[in-house]
């Protein structure tokens, strides 16, 4: 049994959270997911400068169905070049079911994506479609097995319902994305200011999320003028503990980091947690305290976390 | 590959290409480029290593571009062979070469 008040040191010393097995030790934060049509050559030629923690070059819902071809072949040939060759990737494929998803994949996985973005996934079963695609694309080009990871994108109530098998369904599976407006067309509902039409969307989803091990990413906010409308939305997922959001827009990216840093005082704080936590580990010690109250594992995790915020974007004005 | 019929790739957009090809007996490359005097003959030299990996012989190649980094310069040229072509996309052919 045991002692609560007497923690393994180990246990203080988590130094990265236990969710995120996308190598999630050496992985900055995930806070942005940047969507770039990989129609658009000038886009692709600049938006690797707007700092987003991860692109998405989307094959789906940004390109024309006669230019599905030519943005397949923009997208393995930036993918293969500088800079991108050296960027964590993920591509936006079309759906599972469309006449384009055989060759968007053939042609993202033998470029080198790092993850592919499944539109529309419902079930578990079709990731496991999507695994099987995966490997043997993977063992005819030579690549690693394994090595092409999956974001799952939820747009449904079925796959709001399925959600945990989806984010189990492989190993593949590094992320699960929730995607607002096919799953509001999906339940009849509209959307609010306040956004709870998506509230238990959003628990699910983020449950599932978490008890898999994977990221999870929150609905993208249309309205790229409404500023205030994507702080508030930010707050509120952020708190539910969502590790970002999907963008459709560069603008977003300054604010959504905005709101994840820590104040000048919380990375303070963060600091002293860290540096406390090393100190009982180094003379062996099970419990700490600093400022007076008492420090446990997740309390060092959450610090460490604010402390890598701090160091990929600074910190925020305390308001 | 053989060239069946006229296509074209790409657009007029600041960073992009247009690449028009045409049947022809012979292959011929014409460039106009807003940046011709940095990268003029970066350009050809991009057009022409495409196509030859493409196993394009004979064909008129026309290209209008504005500025495309190289990777776009390719991909309009691929996207473009395989629209005026009856041939599937081999993706090892496409993708296991040096670029």
């Amino acid at each position: 049994m045991t002692d609560v008040l007497n923690p393994p040191a180990a246990t203080l010393d988590a130094a990265q959270p236990a969710w995120g097995k996308y190598d999630q030790a050496a992985a900055p934060p995930h806070r942005s997911a940047l969507f770039v049509p990989a129609s658009n050559a000038a886009m692709l030629a600049t938006a690797w400068v707007y700092g987003a923690d991860l692109y998405m070059f989307d094959l789906e819902d940004a390109v024309a169905l006669r230019e599905k071809d030519s943005a397949r072949l923009l997208a393995i040939n930036a993918l293969t070049s500088y800079p991108w060759r050296d960027m964590a990737v993920a591509v936006r494929v079309n759906g599972i079911d469309t006449p384009f998803f055989a060759d968007d994949l053939q042609a993202v996985v033998r470029a080198g994506a790092d993850m592919v973005r499944l539109p529309m996934t419902d079930s578990a079963e079709l990731v496991h479609r999507l695994d099987a695609e995966l490997t043997a694309i993977e063992r005819a080009c030579s690549r690693p097995v394994g090595s092409t990871k999956v974001i799952a994108a939820i747009e449904s109530a079925a796959g709001v319902v399925n959600a945990s098998a989806i984010a189990l369904a492989s190993p593949r599976v590094v992320a699960i994305a929730l995607a607002g407006f096919d799953y509001l067309l999906d339940m009849g509902a509209e959307p609010t200011q306040d956004g709870s039409e998506l509230f238990y969307a959003r628990c699910a989803v983020l449950h599932a999320a978490r008890a898999a091990g994977v990221w999870c990413y929150d609905v993208v906010w249309g309205d790229v003028d409404d500023e205030a409308g994507f702080r508030a939305e930010v707050e509120l997922v952020k708190h539910l503990g969502f590790d970002g959001k999907t963008l459709v827009n560069p603008r977003q990216i300054p604010w959504l980091h905005e709101a994840y840093s820590p104040t000048a005082a919380e990375l303070a704080r963060a600091e002293r947690v860290v540096r406390a936590a090393e100190a009982a580990r180094d003379r062996g010690l099970g419990v700490i305290a600093v400022d007076g109250k008492m420090v446990d594992g997740p309390i060092v995790q959450a610090a460490r976390r604010a402390i890598a915020y701090a160091a990929a974007s600074g910190v925020r004005e305390d308001r | 590959m053989l060239i069946s019929r006229p296509a074209v790739a790409g657009t007029l957009e600041s960073g992009d290409a247009t690449v028009r090809i045409t049947p022809h007996d012979s292959l011929e490359v014409v460039v106009t480029s807003s940046v011709e005097a940095q990268y003029g003959d970066a350009v050809r030299r991009v057009v022409r290593q495409t196509l030859e990996g493409l196993g394009v012989a004979r064909a008129l190649v026309t290209v209008t571009d504005k500025g495309a980094l190289d990777y776009a310069l390719r991909a309009r040229v691929e996207a473009a062979v395989m629209r005026a072509g009856d041939e599937p996309v081999d993706w090892d052919v496409l993708i296991g070469g040096e670029r």
